[in-house]
């Protein structure tokens, strides 16, 4: 076991494994756990998921490199990802963008010194109505202004 | 007033919920068609009334059940395509988050007529909150004896899994979503075979969108001829439209299948915000070839976007004003799709990052003379040269940019 996994985590690995009818169906649902206990996956969480599931650990970096949640550093506090396609672009996003990476000091794809945020621009987030608009970890925001935005980040802790 | 089947109910306060979902008739469908139907008068019904998928590629949702081999001993699965990556579209989270078990309904049915006893709902990984509206729907649903071992007290039994996505826009395509679920990278397999024979796990698996599926209850209640006479012959029913951009009341629409563009935008989501002029529209999704203003007068059907040169795609349109420049448009797709290529095939791999690099040049202001010709003949180069339809959705993407907005694209080389 990787340390630092809760006992919590452990038991819910092995009950998304016994859902599946084939247990190599289970590494994404398991990497997915993994990152949210540690933040990241590093070398080790892959060398633990490929011992788990019996597979060479090659294969599961290949997983954890074609999947853009999978991220394999840390991420600030709290992950800010603004939407940069088309809806979200027509309606403003792009300023939107430089207004938060300059509110924040830092580029798309950087994380704040202290740690609290990363920003980064995504692809389409299934929620175009409400352009511009990004997600704060699981959260959506939509119809953002830069009031909205100072209002947000200000309610963050 | 049109009639609604899918969204009908949306206003109802907590409709995500058992309780309240039972009281509007909920589940009456799926214990007809268990306990009162043969699975092949379900296919007969599904196949009569003309539903064709909502995923993108819109294939007639009984024609695909009836490929299903039907005496063979291997397990038979349900992937249910909730990955809704095309960018512009929003409605299978609508229905999702609104009325998770008429989809519920809809897997039932679906899985009692194939035979299926296994089904997974394959969930974009941003859509977690969703996914978890998903669970406790169906957590209701178990506890009522719809899911589980004996659905409806009959002996059909039936599991249902919510898998999340981890990001990638591939995995929407379905062999893709069956290698994601097997475990793997979401790179497309080669077709035939097609899943329908050798599947998730080498078993014959149907794969078909949120919305296709939420359409069953209502096939199953109130018969196929009904259910074409909403919409069109061909393409029976209604259809959801996620309409997004600058329109005065973006949101989604359900409106009957055929229904004009022209409608949808002025009629319905309330025209061009600011009093501005429309330039284009993006019928189907990003993938869709672009409209130009006066192309808009055309109806929403597979075959005429076809005849179009576009695409109806996840009926998802985009409309783009005179204010936003086709050259930010351009490097929008551009960006898109050499992000979200899988790598598998050269001519997408290589073809989007090279046209991306120079849309990219371009938008610098450092565009070169051949930059035009280069640009077409990468496009080309992808068309019909990839395993799966991403390349050619770029390709022709790109290459009606090329053609409609020819002069706008020129001037901003010049200048
Ligand atoms: C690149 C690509 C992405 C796709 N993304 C989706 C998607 O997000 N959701 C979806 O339902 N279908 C998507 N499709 C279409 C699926 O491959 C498949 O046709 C569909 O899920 C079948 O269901 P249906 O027949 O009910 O429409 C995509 C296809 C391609 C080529
Ligand atoms: S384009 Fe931004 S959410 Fe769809």
């Amino acid at each position: 076991m990787i340390p630092g996994l809760s006992e919590k985590a452990k038991n819910k690995i092995k009950e998304i494994i016994a859902r599946y009818p084939q247990k190599q169906a289970a590494i994404l649902p398991v990497l997915r756990l993994v990152k949210e206990e540690l933040g990241f996956i590093d070398h080790e969480a892959e060398k633990f998921t490929a011992a788990l599931f019996d597979v060479h650990p090659i294969r599961v970096r290949e997983i954890v490199t074609f999947y853009s949640m999978l991220n394999q550093s840390q991420l600030g506090k709290y992950h800010i990802q603004v939407c940069s396609n088309l809806s979200c672009s027509i309606m403003g996003a792009q300023t939107l963008i430089e207004y938060l990476s300059q509110k924040l000091g830092i580029k798309p794809g950087g994380t704040t010194k202290d740690k609290k945020f990363t920003l980064s621009t995504v692809e389409c987030l299934g929620a175009c109505e409400k352009a511009p608009c990004m997600m704060i970890n699981f959260e959506y925001y939509g119809n953002l202004t830069r009031e909205k935005i100072d209002d947000i980040l200000n309610r963050l802790e | 007033m049109t009639e609604k089947l899918l969204t009908k109910h949306f206003g109802t306060e907590n409709l995500f919920r058992i309780d309240v979902y039972l009281k509007l008739n909920g589940y009456q469908s799926a214990r007809k068609a268990v306990l009162e139907m043969m699975p092949e008068e379900i296919l007969n019904e599904v196949k009569a009334a003309n539903l064709r998928g909502r995923g993108g590629a819109g294939f007639p949702a009984g024609v695909k059940w009836a490929f299903i081999p039907k005496d063979v001993q291997k397990p038979k699965y349900l992937c249910v395509n909730a990955d809704e990556g095309e960018p512009g579209t929003f409605k299978d989270r609508y229905i999702m988050n609104h009325n998770p078990h008429l989809l519920l309904e809809g897997i039932i049915i679906a899985s009692f007529c194939v035979g299926i006893n296994t089904a997974f709902i394959y969930i974009r990984g941003e859509y977690e909150m969703v996914a978890k509206r998903l669970e406790q729907a169906i957590a209701e649903a178990y506890a009522n004896g719809f899911l589980g071992k004996k659905v409806f007290g009959s002996d059909f039994h039936l599991e249902v899994i919510v898998h999340r996505g981890a990001g990638a826009y591939i995995c929407g395509e379905e062999t893709a979503l069956l290698e994601s679920i097997e475990g793997k990278p979401g790179n497309p397999r080669l077709k035939p075979p097609f899943p329908a024979s050798i599947g998730l796990f080498k078993c014959p698996t149907v794969v078909n969108n949120v919305e296709t599926l939420s359409n069953m209850p209502f096939i199953i209640a109130f018969g196929a001829e009904k259910f074409r006479r909403l919409g069109l012959q061909n393409d029976g029913g209604t259809r959801i439209f996620s309409v997004s951009g600058k329109v005065k009341e973006p949101g989604i629409y359900e409106l009957p299948t055929g229904i004009s563009l022209r409608e949808i935008i002025f009629n319905h989501a309330g025209g061009i915000q600011e009093g501005k002029r429309l330039k284009a529209v993006i019928p189907g999704g990003i993938s869709a070839p672009i409209l130009k203003a006066d192309e808009i007068d055309i109806h929403m059907d597979f075959d005429l976007l076809i005849e179009a040169k576009s695409m109806l795609g996840s009926a998802a349109i985009i409309v783009i004003d005179e204010d936003t420049s086709i050259l930010d448009v351009l490097k929008i797709i551009t960006t898109f799709y050499s992000h979200e290529s899988c790598g598998k095939c050269s001519p997408c791999r290589i073809g989007n990052s090279w046209i991306h690099k120079i849309v990219m040049r371009i938008k610098e202001g450092k565009g070169e003379k051949d930059d035009i010709e280069n640009i077409i003949r990468l496009a080309s180069n992808m068309v019909g040269k990839t395993l799966c339809p991403l390349g050619d959705a770029a390709g022709m993407a790109i290459l009606t940019i090329m053609e409609k907005f020819m002069k706008e694209i020129e001037s901003c080389i010049e200048n």
